[in-house]
Parts: structure tokens; sequence; C-alpha cells
């Protein structure tokens, strides 16, 4: 083992109080920052999870609508130009609403999105049970993972729509023919209707029957070519009038509220990694500071700069990796007893990328402490210098 | 005799202001192997600037110091302090020791730093620390010893790489006068013993009796070469005192102090 490796170790260990609540910190500040990560990432995915893994290359809104689902209305003939534009492949509606699920026993009732797609059709989830839409204006529903379990629904159930119709809530039976994985939309668990349907169920200000072709929010279209996509976004817009198109991500982050929402979770995750770099910076500096006599011993009875710089860099990579691990360990503890509705998800990605910015700001914090250890004079073990 | 040490006009200045203090002024002297020699002198006297220079921590403004035929004073940076390593031991007169190694360990680590921490070395190591009466604490932390036998280990590890030469700068300051007396007996004696050359700064009267010389430095120059012998009479009783003015010597309490033994 070497010098650096022996001094660092025999050094925390002979101070493991000490070194182990300075890594319960890091810990809290990695508890902190998963939880933040996680929370963008579960609120991100709540608001663009429908779009993200929508089966489409691009997504067209009424050019009026800026970008805004609710506000946007495609007809029916607008869908049918779309669809013979050379390089569609294919071309779905879409419609959204808002609608509930009563739980009874006076349960809260269960709020989600009710999406009204195309049978077969882009905008249609694949299910993982089950089958799919198959006819147009059935009374069928595909639930999606989330509404399954926490309504306690199984293929060929009956689930049953409370929806505002005028001034009065009306109920509407639906049968779950399939179950598809996560596919939240609005912060919502989502259930998939026929567009027909949905346009029967949805809230409307006079309660009334459905439309037999009616308007869809946006149009799901799937290329030829996906590689030609931004070509083919612009002959769309020049070929059908008065529209918009663009891809899954455009559509997501134009999902109102949802790039203020990210940019104030990456600035607070920014902020606390900003306080850990603070935070390890600080105890590294207190100590070296505490240290100043002995690191000048140690100087002065020959040890080189290069032993003591990586003693000190060895103790703080293992005060962070230890703060980290168990601030991970925690942080996943906890996110388990977090009831389903709290968007909280660990995703691998976005933890990794927390977790590597938490083990970067260990040596990035301890910086100025090594740089002080290393202009400790020798002399001061001898008092000639400070 | 081998010659282990040699200074030669050796000069330390320091920028004061607009022009320069003299620390050290044209001091030379030399040092045979298995001689222990005391370096005495007032405070501000240029005796601890000079154990600086000898340890290789301070390069000297002019002159030149040699330690077993090496001229210090040409040496790089990285070359000083692997001599220093090698070549010096060094007590000081607190923070002596590593604060989370035990006292076997801080002996050790001079061996490690050498890259020779052997089962050899392991066992030098220990024989040293029972010489030095610690086998019972040798694996005790040194927040769990007491002064002198932090001291005691603190001697050990400047013997430990058989250094040719063993610096000690006031080694017997924080210690009561039993644990002074056994530090510097054993510090002397090991020098001999072992045949290296040894400087102790002290300000402690009582402690010049195990030396070989006395140095008596005042104003940053050599004022004097005594022996024990000769002056510790002299030393106890001013009055009989023709030779040396004791008010220089910058010992504590000289004028009451009683020599030993």
């Amino acid at each position: 083992m070497s010098t650096a490796i022996h001094l660092a170790f025999r050094e925390i260990w002979r101070n493991r109080g000490r070194f182990l609540l300075f890594s319960m910190v890091v810990a809290l500040i990695t508890v902190l920052v998963l939880f933040i990560a996680a929370l963008g990432e579960g609120l991100g995915s709540g608001n663009r999870e429908y779009l993200e893994k929508l089966n489409a290359d691009l997504i067209v809104y009424q050019d009026t609508a800026r970008l805004t689902i609710p506000s946007s209305r495609v007809d029916c003939t607008k869908r049918a130009e779309i669809g013979r534009v050379e390089g569609v492949r294919d071309v779905g509606s879409i419609g959204f609403a808002s609608v509930s699920i009563p739980m009874g026993d006076g349960d809260e009732p269960l709020d989600v999105s009710l999406i009204g797609v195309e049978p077969g059709k882009p905008g249609e989830p694949p299910v993982v049970r089950g089958a799919g839409l198959v006819r147009r204006g059935a009374n069928e529903a595909i639930v999606d993972r989330t509404v399954a379990v926490m309504a306690d629904l199984a293929v060929g159930d009956q689930l049953v729509i409370r929806s505002t119709q005028g001034n009065e809530d009306e109920l509407y039976a639906l049968q779950v023919i399939g179950i598809s994985d996560s596919r939240k939309y609005g912060l919502r668990s989502s259930v998939f209707v026929p567009i027909v349907t949905w346009d029967e169920i949805r809230p409307k200000p006079v309660a009334g029957p459905g439309a037999e072709d009616p308007a869809c929010n946006v149009v799901a279209v799937q290329l030829d070519d996906p590689a030609q996509l931004e070509p083919m976004r612009q002959l769309l817009q020049a070929r059908v009038a008065r529209i918009e198109a663009v891809d899954r991500q455009t559509a997501y982050e134009s999902t109102p509220g949802y790039t203020e929402q990210q940019s104030t979770l990456t600035t607070q995750n920014t902020f606390a990694l900003l306080i850990g770099v603070l935070v390890i910076g600080g105890f590294f500096q207190i100590q070296t500071l505490q240290k100043v006599p002995q690191i000048g011993m140690l100087k002065a009875i020959g040890t080189p700069n290069g032993t003591i710089a990586a003693a000190a860099i060895t103790q703080i990579v293992i005060v962070t990796l230890v703060g980290v691990a168990i601030g991970s360990l925690a942080a996943f503890g906890l996110s388990l007893s977090f009831p389903a509705n709290i968007p909280i998800v660990f995703e691998p990605r976005s933890g990794a990328m927390a977790v590597v910015s938490l083990l970067l700001i260990g040596p990035i914090g301890g910086l100025a402490s090594i740089r002080y250890s290393l202009r400790v004079e020798p002399l001061v073990a001898l008092g000639l210098g400070t | 005799m081998t010659l282990a040490l040699e200074t030669r006009a050796v000069v330390k200045k320091y920028p004061a202001g607009a022009g320069t203090v003299t620390a050290v002024d044209e001091v030379s002297f030399s040092l045979q192997r298995g001689e222990f020699v005391a370096l005495v002198g007032p405070s501000g006297s240029g005796k601890t600037t000079m154990l600086a220079m000898l340890a290789t921590l301070l390069r000297p403004t002019s002159g030149e110091i040699i330690i077993d035929g090496q001229d210090l004073t040409s040496m790089s940076q990285a070359e000083r302090t692997r001599f220093r390593r090698r070549r010096i031991g060094f007590t000081f007169q607190a923070n002596n020791l590593v604060s989370y190694l035990t006292g076997l360990e801080n002996v050790e680590l001079m061996l490690r730093l050498n890259g020779e921490l052997n089962a050899a070395g392991r066992k030098r190591a220990r024989e040293l620390l029972v010489l030095l009466g610690m086998e019972e604490r040798m694996r005790a932390l040194p927040r769990q010893l007491s002064g002198g036998q932090q001291q005691r280990v603190a001697i050990a590890r400047s013997l430990i790489n058989q250094p040719s030469l063993v610096l000690a700068d006031e080694p017997t300051a924080s210690l009561d006068t039993e644990r002074a007396f056994q530090v510097v007996e054993t510090l002397a004696n090991l020098v001999h013993e072992q045949d290296r050359a040894g400087i102790m700064v002290t300000h402690d009267l009582r402690m010049v009796e195990f030396a070989d010389r006395i140095i008596h430095m005042l104003d940053g120059r050599v004022e004097r070469t005594i022996t024990p012998q000769d002056d510790l009479v002299c030393l106890a009783d001013p009055a009989a005192c023709t030779v040396i003015p004791m008010d220089t010597l910058g010992f504590e309490g000289a004028g009451m102090a009683e020599p030993a033994g």
C-alpha cells in the first residue's frame, strides 16, 4: 500500500466518527440531489410520457394553437389532406380530455387523461395484456398500467368514467379490453378509447352525443422514412394549410409549464450541487487548517508534496464515495415508501448523472484544501513559518 | 573519527522592509560522527535558523553546508527533500508525531517514505522502541502517550533510517525535569552508540551536560565553543565564572539552575 493511501486510510479509521459524520452530510446532499432529479424525472415523465412514446414521427397542430394541445383543433378534412402527402405512411387523430374514475368506498376519484385515438392508427398504444382497439365508437378502453393498478382493473373488467356534461356529472361504462405500459399525459395516467367514443365522453359545455367525425386536437403522423423528419415537416406545412408540424420532443417540451418546471428543478439541483461543493470544500479546508503544524512536520521529515496531495485526494474520494453510496441507498429505500401517485421516478440515466455529479463535487470542493496543504511550509514545524 | 557535518561561512539574510536582516552570519563549524553537540544562545541568536538550514529546510544566502561529503546548497528542492528523508533525523519541540498513527506506525512511516518497510525494517523499528522503553506503549496513539513517551517515539523515528545527522529542536521544552533528562540522555547515548552526529538546540542549561560540545551563538555568529566539563561550574555559579557572561547564553533561569548529576 502506498504511503499516501496508508496515511489516508489510517486517518479516516482513527477518526472514523468525524469522517462518518461528514459522509452522512454528503449522504443527505445525495438524497436531496437524487430526489430532486427523481422528482424532475417524475414530473417530466408525467407530462411527456405519452407523447415521448408515441408511435409517430411528427405531431400536427392547428397553426394558431402555438403548440398547445388543448387549444388545437384539427378536423377530418385536414387529417385526410395530411394523409395524402407523399412520404406519409399513416396518420391518426388524437383527442385529449380530463375525466375521473370513481373509486367507491368514499375514496377520492382517480383523475385520468382520456385520450381518443383511431383504432389501429398512430396514437393507439401497444398493449402488454389483452387486445387493441378495433371498433370505431365502441365502449371499449385500453388503460395504462398505473390506472390498472390504482383502480384495480384487469382485462374484461368494467370501467366507469365520470365526465362533466353541461352542469351535470355523467357516468359512462366502458369495457377494459387491453392494458398498456405507463403512458401518462398531463401528470395523469391515461385511458384510451376510440376517438368517436372520446368525443361522446369528453366534458362538453352542453350535453349531447359525439360527432360522427369529431375534430381532434392533434394528428399523429408516421413517415415512410423517419430520417426525413425536417424535410417532411416543412413539406406538410407547405401542402396543408393552417397547420404546424413538430417532432415528439418539441411537442412535449411545448406542453404548458413543462420547460419552466424542468428549468426550476434543474436550478434546484444545480444549487444543491453547489452547496455540496461548498460544504465538502469547507470541511476539508477546516480540517487542513487544523492540521497545518502536522503537515509542516510531515514535510520537514521528508514527505513529498505528492504524497500529501495524494493522501488528501484519497480521503476526499473515500468520504464522497461512502456518502454517495449511503445517500443513494437511503434515497432508494425512501422511494419505496412513497405512494404511487407521487411523481418520483428513479430513472437510471438521470440517477447516474446525479451520482457522477456528486462524485465530482468532492474533489472539486476539496481542491482548495489540497492547494493549501501543498503550500504549507515545513518550517512551521520549527516555528519559523505560519 | 569521521567528519559528518561541516559548515563553511554560512550566511542567512532575510528581507526586512527596504533592507535585510542577517540571521546567521559567517558560521563555520564541524561535527564528527559519534559527537553530540548542544547549540545554545538567546532568542534571536540564529540557532533555529541554523538548524533549519542544516535540515535542508532553508537555503543559506551564502556559504556551504556539507553532510557526508555532499554540499546541500547545490541541491534542488526535490533532492533536498530526498536527502532529508534518508540522511537526516529530526525531533521537534512539539507536533512531533502524526496524530492518527500509533507510536510504531510513526516510526515505520520513515521506512515507508523510503520504500524500506520490510520485515527487517519492522523488526528494527520495534527494537528501537524497546530500546527506548516503549515496548508496552508502541501501539498507543500519540494522544494516549505522555509528553516524554511522545518524544521517545520521535527520537526512534529520527534514528530509524540510520541517518548521518540527527537534529533536535528543543526536544525537552514540554517535558518535566525527570522526563527531560531521560529523553536527552537517551538521545545522546544513541547518537554515541550508533555513531551518528547529533545537534540539539536547547534553552535548558541542565541538558547540556549530555553534550560533547556546546556551540554558543550570539547575534547570528558562533560566539564560542565550549565543553560542559569546563563550564558547568561556571554556569552554575555565576560568581565563579570568569569565562562566559551567563546572560548571553540564553538559558532559562540559568543563575538558579543546579548542574545535574
